[in-house]
């Protein structure tokens, strides 16, 4: 981006926001805003204290295991679902009630079924993210060439080695995509999970900054969650650049 | 099996030995009857062209050869055996390139290797040959993307070469060439006939380049697909490639095929 003759730095946008907080912030307009620079000096301040590191910990461990399970058993379905006519039959009116269903709502069967504990979390976070997961690698497979597969068999290909070096490679455009889509809702899940299920890790901490009127400290944890997500979605898309040179010309 | 009887049997010249038997095949798809009853034989160490109109099934006689397409009926014998799946024993040229766009050229002809566990190395150095057999020297690290549609197609034909296969299947491979290149690639291929005692069969929709490079040519004629006639040019073959152009049976065979295909020209 540029102005006024000048290259801008990327994400020049976001100071840009930055400074309408600070100054929203300044007018003390409402306590629901406190200015940036509070917020940030508060971050500062809780980021190496125990409870944030073991708040930090607790939700690492539920997103990274739920992001896990779903991209393990997200990517191999929906590759299968791509493959095979009578699995997708089956499945795909699943996967899409489950894409588009309020899955919050699901959250206290999931209790009843699983506890109160980080299994119910972790399933929580697994179903927010795995659906799109599932859907965008059976669409890479959906526009593989047939002729690719056909190639590979005539070249004595056994079944394992036509999905690890065919259809895992042919559909990874498509299966980053549905991957870093997967990982932000999945931020939203292990937070949901984290506030209704039991709380801990950073929904405990939001419960318990909200409920005290402590914004700085509400926000400044948001900022962190926001900060991690927008890392792992950052780093998903120079994935996904990576491999565009070929995803235009399959 | 009867390779043995035909050498002894008293015959008037030697028994052709057929590297692939075609016989009685027939291919339904749905409906659409693709192939009906047809049967071939592919002499080894020769190259055998499969000419007809387009639609009238010789990809699929190709890809059933290859085992990539189960016949209805009938059924394809080499060597004795009857074929049910793709082989070691034969390498496929597609029509469409079939090349992995994330791979470099030079994995993209090693490929069929690489499935059958060869070393690195190894099958880099073979790939590394035929990438310059086939002209493509210096190109070993570009990507498909970055080729022409004639550099794809040798990458194809590499592919195949570098296997080693008895039989070779080659789909229109010629397609997307330029004339000048395509001329080029004709003589190559005649090289090549000549020089690797292996058995070629060979879709074009060219009746000239059909008659140029084939020891025998199979009309397919449409719906259901049969073989109408079989042509076996031999006299020009050993007058050097310069001049079958100007020979006059060259001639004659590429009217009289001209003469039984031109019904079916729209
Ligand atoms: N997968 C398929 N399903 C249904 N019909 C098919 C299929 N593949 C081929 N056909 C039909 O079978 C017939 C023969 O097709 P094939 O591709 O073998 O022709 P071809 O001789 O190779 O044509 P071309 O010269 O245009 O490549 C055509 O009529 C085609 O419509
Ligand atoms: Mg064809």
């Amino acid at each position: 981006m540029t102005a006024f003759g000048y290259r801008l730095p990327a994400m020049s946008s976001l100071l840009v926001w930055g400074l309408l907080w600070e100054i929203i912030g300044q007018l003390h307009l409402t306590f629901f805003v406190p200015p940036l620079s509070q917020v940030i000096i508060t971050l500062v301040e809780i980021i190496g204290t125990p409870a944030f590191l073991k708040a930090l910990r607790e939700t690492a461990i539920a997103f990274l295991s739920g992001v896990a399970a779903s991209v393990l058993i997200g990517i191999p379905v929906g590759i299968l679902m791509g493959k095979n006519r009578l699995i997708d039959e089956i499945l795909l009116p699943w996967v899409n009630i489950f894409l588009s269903a309020p899955l919050t709502a699901l959250v206290p069967v999931l209790m009843v079924l699983f506890g109160f504990g980080m299994t119910s979390i972790i399933i929580t976070t697994t179903l927010f993210a795995i659906w799109i997961i599932i859907l965008n690698s059976r669409a890479g497979v959906l526009q593989i060439n047939r002729s690719l597969v056909e190639m590979a068999r005539s070249f004595g290909a056994s079944p394992l080695d036509a999905f690890f070096k065919i259809y895992v490679w042919a559909a990874l455009p498509e299966i980053l995509g549905g991957v870093r889509i997967g990982v932000i809702r999945a931020v939203k899940g292990v937070i949901i999970g984290q506030l209704l299920i039991s709380i801990v890790g950073f929904g405990a901490l939001f419960e318990l900054y909200s409920s005290n009127f402590l914004m700085g400290h509400f926000w400044a944890v948001l900022l962190v969650l926001f900060g991690m997500a927008f890392a792992i979605s950052e780093f998903l898309g120079y994935l996904e650049r990576r491999v565009a040179y070929y995803a235009a010309s399959r | 099996m009867s390779q043995t009887d035909a050498a002894t049997a008293p015959s008037s010249g030697p028994a052709p030995d057929s590297a692939v038997s075609v016989r009685n095949v027939s291919k339904n798809y749905g409906p659409v009857e693709a192939l009906k009853n047809l049967s071939l034989e592919f002499p080894r160490g020769e190259l055998t062209s499969l000419l007809g109109p387009s639609g009238c099934g010789k990809t699929t006689l190709l890809k059933i050869i290859a085992g990539l397409l189960q016949p209805s009926a009938g059924e394809i014998v080499i060597d004795g055996n009857t074929v049910t799946a793709p082989g070691p024993d034969r390498a496929f040229v597609f029509q469409d390139f079939a090349l992995l766009p994330w791979a470099s050229v030079i994995r993209n002809v090693a490929f069929g290797l690489e499935l059958r566990g060869v070393a690195r190395s190894e099958r880099e150095a073979i790939a590394e040959k035929y990438i310059a057999n086939v002209g493509l020297s210096g190109f070993e690290n570009s990507y498909p993307h970055q080729l022409s549609g004639g550099m794809r197609q040798r990458v194809g034909l590499a592919r195949a070469l570098s296997v080693d296969a008895q039989v070779l299947l080659l789909d229109e491979p010629f397609s997307a060439v330029d004339e000048q290149n395509r001329r080029k690639f004709q003589e190559d291929l005649l090289e090549l006939v000549r020089n690797e005692n292996k058995t070629f069969i060979f879709v074009t929709h060219s009746i000239e380049e059909a008659v140029y490079v084939s020891d025998q040519i199979a009309i397919l004629l449409p719906r259901p697909s049969r073989v109408s006639e079989i042509i076996r040019p031999s006299g020009f073959r050993n007058k050097g490639i310069e001049n079958i152009r100007r020979d006059p049976e060259y001639l004659d065979i590429v009217d009289e095929i001209w003469a039984s295909l031109r019904s079916y020209a729209e």
